[in-house]
């Protein structure tokens, strides 16, 4: 096991060792259990976009909750000093953060898998449809934390960190609500760099390559400049 | 072991150190001694790679802390100022965090693990969190996590601060019983703990190098004027008269009258003469009989003051 996993261990350990993984997934699982069961006689489907609709939205909120602390209290307790002078290149050190902060939040999403289950005894769920909704979900996921990593990098104070993952994020989330307001071409470009349109997408079952490179590309870039961010201390 | 050639770092405009350069060899213990706010923790945390220097290079056995810091990262055990830690961990699983993440491998090796808990006297609260220790012991799991993986170089900034006497005098003893096979920097404002654990001493202030040199030399090169302090009764006057004559000694600085017949009588010396034997005849001469004669030193007290224009020290 390499050095990003010990980190990625560490890290996922201590969400566990303080109350916060306990809140997200008891929240999280509340909210959108209330949320998507109350409505799931009215629409009278047995699928489950209601709840990857409200998941995406609930997880606007939780991911920079999540994320929030992994540099800022480093930072704030010095600790950074310690990491950062092990002999651990710099990426690694994002990449373990990233991953267990990624595997709690994955954790909670395979915990809302008990609502297939539960419509699986009264209808018939498309199966590959909530395939795609839970890949897409990871995917959308995975944006959501790298912009929550990036903006804790660049503070020690968690509310700052959590405000402004959260604006950023709300930012990407709302792009594509915007579009009908711009001329052609601007809508194009704004569309295909929000969030929501990509999954809706995935969503419907369909993997394209063009939705994948985005949200890897932003996964990257986001943590790409945390890297940076980290290197900046260096900087003459 | 250690090589700074004109090191210099800026904080944005503000200057933080100014050109140092010195050179470390393998196996001593060197104090970097200065006020707060000298520049000494900006060049330790260069020498640990955590910050770069604005211009400079620090080589560790001939590895540049820009260039191969992972390599350098390796042989340097540092415990940052005031210790900071995991606060949610315990103390085991802490040292192991920092051992496995050094290994790049989670099996860790128990041995070494048990060895600095032994080293460090963490026996009795290896499964307390960090957050429940006193402040002590955290400055001694700061030191265990620098030694888990039995560095050559050892950089400990202020690492007894906060402490009560006898941890203070513990962690002492256990930093000039780990100088003996490794080459340590300490960083401290204390004089004396630089004086009781290092073989060298570099002063710095204000971002410069001010004294370089074992706590003896500088003790002898900064010997400036001494100082002779005598009590003495009987047929004071005269005596007092006439010692100013005696060869070497420069002045009265006070005379303090202890009883009506006795008196201590404070003499400022010229540098590399010694009065006494002439102090000791004179009173003879004069029937005056000497119940204290005692020469004091520039300590390295004096002269830290007189380099760093500081008045505070503990």
């Amino acid at each position: 096991m390499n050095q990003i996993l010990v980190l990625a261990k560490k890290e996922f350990r201590s969400y566990f060792d303080s109350p916060v993984a306990y809140v997200v997934i008891t929240l999280f699982l509340i909210i959108a259990g209330w949320q998507f069961s109350s409505t799931m006689f009215l629409n009278n489907t047995a699928d489950l976009r209601a709840l990857f609709s409200i998941t995406k939205f609930i997880l606007l909120f939780f991911i920079p909750a999540v994320s929030m602390r992994l540099f800022s209290e480093e930072k704030r307790g010095g600790t950074l000093e310690i990491l950062m002078t092990l002999p651990v290149k710099d990426w690694k050190l994002v990449m373990g953060k990233f991953l267990a902060a990624y595997a709690l939040i994955l954790v909670t999403l395979v915990l809302t898998g008990i609502h297939y289950i539960s419509i699986s005894s009264m209808g018939n769920p498309d199966f590959g449809a909530s395939m795609g909704g839970y890949i897409g979900l990871a995917l959308v996921v995975g944006v959501y934390l790298s912009i929550g990593i990036f903006t804790s990098s660049l503070t020690e104070n968690q509310i700052v960190a959590f405000i402004m993952a959260f604006v950023i994020i709300f930012i990407f989330f709302m792009l594509d609500k915007l579009v009908f307001l711009m001329p052609g071409f601007l809508a194009n470009i704004l569309e295909f760099l929000s969030i929501d349109y990509h999954y809706n997408n995935i969503s419907r079952g369909v993997i394209d390559s063009r939705n994948l490179i985005y949200y890897f590309s932003m996964i990257f870039m986001f943590l790409f400049l945390t890297v940076q961010v980290l290197e900046s201390r260096k900087w003459k | 072991m250690i090589s700074v050639q004109n090191l210099t770092k800026y904080y944005g405009t503000s200057l933080a150190v100014d050109n140092i350069s010195f050179d470390i060899a393998k196996g001593t213990v060197v104090g970097f001694l200065g006020p707060n706010g000298a520049g000494k923790s900006t060049t330790v945390r260069i020498i640990t790679c955590y910050l770069a220097p604005t211009s400079g290079t620090v080589q560790v056995d001939d590895n540049d802390v820009m260039t191969e810091s992972l390599e350098v990262r390796k042989k340097i055990g540092y415990l940052p100022e005031s210790a900071p830690l995991y606060y949610d961990m315990n103390v085991v699983d802490h040292i192991k965090f920092v051992q496995s993440m050094r290994q790049g491998s989670a099996v860790s090796n128990g041995h070494r693990v048990k060895e600095v808990i032994d080293i460090c006297g963490l026996g009795g609260v290896i499964r307390k969190n960090v957050a429940e220790l006193s402040k002590g012991y955290r400055q001694r799991l700061g030191l265990a996590q620098a030694l888990v993986h039995d560095p050559e170089i050892l950089i400990l900034d202020e690492p007894t601060v906060g402490l009560d006497p006898n941890q203070i005098i513990e962690i002492r003893n256990l930093i000039t019983e780990l100088g003996k096979e490794k080459t340590i920097i300490l960083c401290s404002h204390i004089l004396p703990e630089v004086e009781a654990t290092c073989g060298r001493v570099l002063i710095i202030n204000e971002g410069k190098i001010v004294a370089d040199g074992t706590p003896a030399e500088l003790q002898s090169s900064f010997e400036g004027k001494g100082r002779i302090i005598i009590q003495a009764k009987n047929n004071l006057d005269p005596f007092i008269e006439k010692s100013t004559q005696i060869a070497g000694i420069e002045r009265i600085v006070q005379t303090r009258t202890i009883t009506e017949n006795l008196k201590e009588i404070d003499f400022e010396t010229v540098k590399g003469i010694d009065p006494r034997e002439d102090i000791f005849r004179l009173c003879i001469e004069n029937q005056t009989v000497l119940l204290e004669m005692k020469r004091e030193e520039t300590s390295l007290e004096d002269i830290f003051r007189q380099l760093t224009g500081k008045e505070q020290l503990q």
